[in-house]
């Protein structure tokens, strides 16, 4: 101000503004919820013809959905009359009273009544030790490994097989069916693959040819051919392979066929862990006098591990959408269940097999994307520790 | 360097076992012995199983005749007079068909998918989202039955066949299309239709060398368009159009005539398809993503359209990046295509692996044809895939 006063040449002219005067707000049509409109779906007359597209589509699919899933859902009844047009005069959607009625069936399949709560006692247990290892701020992570590849499966042999001497009466496995097989199945594949796949990449990787030969034929065998002629292989060949008194039973063959074939991806996976560390960590070990086994344990696995976190987890998610296949040769698993009761004549209507779809859709679903969120959050994590 | 002077000074002062050599000389030869112990006892108890359960080994039914029939036959095949080998080939033939047509779908849906997620449109992006995490995240079997099962199973019986002009019919046993037959002179077309293939490859190099020697372009996608459409549409005008096709009519219980595409192979190839493309998109993404942005800038600063930027900058450099992952997602729709055996679609599984091996059971040498033939089909693929990456791959000075 005092500086313009004095200032003749400015005080010669008509009006000077001294003030900067504020920004005036952007169009209404820029800024706010029509701004954000207009950027990110009407920028452009072919934006504007893809969102018309896809809304219409959107407007026409989810309400259908709803429609189906709860709206013209049936939420009771005792059998099929229910969940049939011609008996209820109204639009039929979802069958859930044959859910109802059947999901014991689809949790344990036809695992016997009274011996069920070991099956519980057994998803507490998992559930227990999954959640110790994916917490990644819980205390005693190390016992919480011991437990989930150690105490874990022994614990579950024992509580689901059955051990007379406990007085835990022998359960066939035969019996065995439902979310109980496809969990197990993919419990064992995740708890065998890894440590076999550590194994088969780092045999990929040896210096010794004959190791590197078996390792390299196997991963690349298993990986291909489709799994289901593993399974195929497992349940019909292996038996001819073994002498007859140590003949595998069925859900145990599933699961040898199903944690090779998990292994030998695994593998790859493992080794494109093991390739992203520098060559100079192994010579830095080996400086310090490190034998093999100490520099792979120490220095090279934990940081190889640590980088594939992610890939592990999706192979993980692919294994667990695997286990889907074994109903192919003759498992009681989840899926199996639903085909076994969909056809069943007392829930015979025309939306039951939709019904059971959903539901095991819905069951994978919350699973696999689950599964993913971790394995993203795990990556963001990792990339954070990058930065610096 | 001075590691090979001293133990040439002074020879190595560790005892035979504590020598790395022959350490790693003597674990592979305990490997090799486990190895072969293995086999041999594999072999050992396969003989005895099969001995006692009478049943031959070799190859031998492969000339025996088969005795089932195959609801779906690209070459002829009859229950009394085929054999076995000849089933083998129906199936093999139903794998490649199913395989073939879903990798080009899967890789159409899967590049519009994968690009629509990285659109600036808000709403098409977030779809495209939504299709990938829904489909991936779903089991392959379980959506190969819901489509078979619940979907082509459950639609109108053939009186209430959904109908759409020129003899199409939707209905429980599958899609009834007009079947094209061949009139004297399609010959002609065809030998047309492969020259101007072969025209418009000549052409493409033609104006590549062009471009690079004057910096003169010409118009390549309108010139192959002429050749490889234009001329066999030419030929077959001059020629009076030489095809007519067979319309399915609509009679009393049963549509006649028209070619029958089984529900069985819709659903398997619907399912393997969009399945598939929910995989193929991610890998398009992340090989769009991986082209940096800088790359896209410049190309506009040269005064490139985003056109010309997309074709000839960003696509090129993305395919590098695509195109490995891309082969491993082809690898896994053709070995996927084997699920066809839960809902009994005769490919190579459900006929070779299914029928014939509880006819023979000959399991050994029926489950080693099997898995040799994926292997073959697998190597075939990466071997093809690997020569194409090699052509795009970066040429380093």
């Amino acid at each position: 101000m005092t500086m313009a006063e004095g200032d003749l040449a400015v005080a010669d002219l008509a009006f000077v503004r001294r003030a900067q005067i504020d920004a005036r707000p952007p169009p209404k049509t820029m800024t706010g919820a029509l701004g954000w409109l207009r950027d990110n779906l009407l920028s452009t007359p072919f934006n504007i013809a893809l969102t018309i597209l896809i809304a219409l589509l959107l407007v026409w699919a989810l309400p259908e959905l709803l429609k189906f899933l709860v709206l013209d859902a049936v939420w009771s009844g005792t059998d099929r009359d229910a969940c049939r047009e011609v008996v209820q005069h109204r639009e039929i959607g979802a069958c859930w009273p044959f859910v109802y009625e059947r999901a014991a069936y689809f949790v344990y399949g036809s695992y016997p009544i009274p011996e069920r709560w070991r099956v519980d006692v057994f998803f507490a247990m998992l559930t227990f030790g999954i959640a110790w290892l994916l917490w990644l701020n819980a205390p005693r992570r190390d016992l919480g490994a011991v437990y989930f590849f150690i105490v874990l499966p022994v614990g579950s042999i024992i509580l689901l097989h059955g051990l007379p001497a406990f007085g835990l009466p022998v359960v066939d496995t035969v019996l065995w069916g439902g979310v109980l097989v496809t969990i197990v199945l993919a419990a064992v594949g995740i708890v065998v693959s890894l440590p076999i796949g550590i194994v088969l990449a780092l045999g990929r990787r040896s210096r010794m040819p004959a190791v590197r030969l078996f390792s390299t034929l196997f991963i690349e065998f298993v990986r291909g051919v489709p799994l289901i002629t593993v399974l195929f292989m497992a349940s019909v060949m292996l038996p001819l392979f073994v002498p007859q008194q140590f003949e595998p039973d069925k859900l145990l063959r599933a699961m040898i066929g199903l944690a090779l074939f998990a292994s030998a991806y695994m593998a790859e996976v493992v080794r494109g862990g093991l390739q992203a560390i520098p060559h100079g960590q192994d010579e830095g070990a080996m400086a310090l006098g490190l034998t093999y086994p100490q520099r792979m344990r120490l220095i090279i696995l934990p940081q190889a591990l640590k980088v594939t976190i992610p890939n592990i987890v999706n192979t993980y998610i692919g294994l667990f959408k695997d286990t889907t296949l074994v109903l192919i040769v003759g498992i009681f698993d989840f899926l199996r269940t639903i085909e076994v009761a969909r056809i069943d004549p007392k829930w015979a209507t025309p939306v039951t097999s939709t019904t059971g779809y959903a539901l095991a859709a819905m069951f994978y679903l919350v699973f696999c994307y689950g599964m993913s969120r971790y394995a993203r959050a795990m990556e963001a994590r990792l990339a954070s520790g990058d930065k610096r | 360097m001075s590691a090979e002077t001293s133990t040439e000074t002074s020879p190595a002062q560790v005892a035979f076992y504590n020598d790395p050599r022959m350490r790693g000389f003597a674990y592979q030869i305990i490997l090799c012995v486990l190895v072969g112990l293995v086999v041999y006892g594999a072999t050992v108890n396969a003989i005895d199983h099969l001995r006692r359960a009478h049943i031959a080994s070799g190859f031998g039914f492969w000339d025996t005749t088969a005795g089932f029939d195959i609801s779906q036959t690209l070459i002829s095949y009859s229950a009394q007079a085929s054999t076995y080998g000849r089933a083998f080939w129906v199936g093999l033939l139903n794998t490649l068909l199913v395989a073939g047509i879903g990798l080009v779908f899967a890789s159409i849906i899967g590049f519009i998918i994968g690009i629509a997620r990285l659109s600036g449109n808000w709403l098409v992006a977030k779809a495209a989202g939504g299709y990938v995490e829904i489909l991936r995240n779903i089991p392959l079997l379980l959506q190969l039955l819901f489509w078979y099962n619940a979907v082509l199973k459950a639609l109108p019986i053939v009186r209430e066949s959904y109908t759409a002009p020129g003899g199409i019919y939707l209905n429980n046993r599958g899609l009834i299309l007009p079947q094209p037959v061949p009139q004297p002179g399609f010959g002609w077309v065809m030998i047309a239709f492969a020259l101007g293939i072969a025209g418009a490859v000549a052409f493409h190099y033609w104006a590549g060398h062009r471009q690079m020697r004057t910096g003169k372009r010409a118009p390549v996608l309108w010139v192959s368009l002429a050749l490889v459409i234009g001329l066999p549409l030419a030929v077959a005008a001059v020629l009076g159009f030489p095809l007519a096709f067979d319309y399915a009519k609509a009679g009393r219980f049963n549509i006649l005539g028209g070619v029958n595409v089984q529900p069985e192979f819709l659903a398997l190839l619907f399912g393997l398809s969009t399945y598939t493309a929910a995989f193929v998109a991610e890998v398009v993404r992340a090989g769009i993503l991986a082209v940096a942005r800088g790359q896209t800038e410049a190309a506009y600063s040269l005064g490139l359209r985003s056109g010309p930027t997309l074709r000839l900058i960003v696509v090129p450099q993305a395919m590098r990046v695509i195109v490995p992952p891309l082969t491993n997602q082809y690898l896994n729709l053709i070995k996927n295509s084997s699920l066809a055996v839960a809902i009994g679609y005769p490919d190579l599984v459900q006929v070779f692996t299914g029928t014939v091996l509880n006819q023979t059971g000959q399991a050994v040498e029926v489950v080693a044809i099997t898995m040799l033939v994926y292997l073959t089909i697998s190597l075939v693929t990466s071997l093809v895939m690997n020569l194409y990456n090699r052509h795009m791959a970066l040429v380093e000075r």
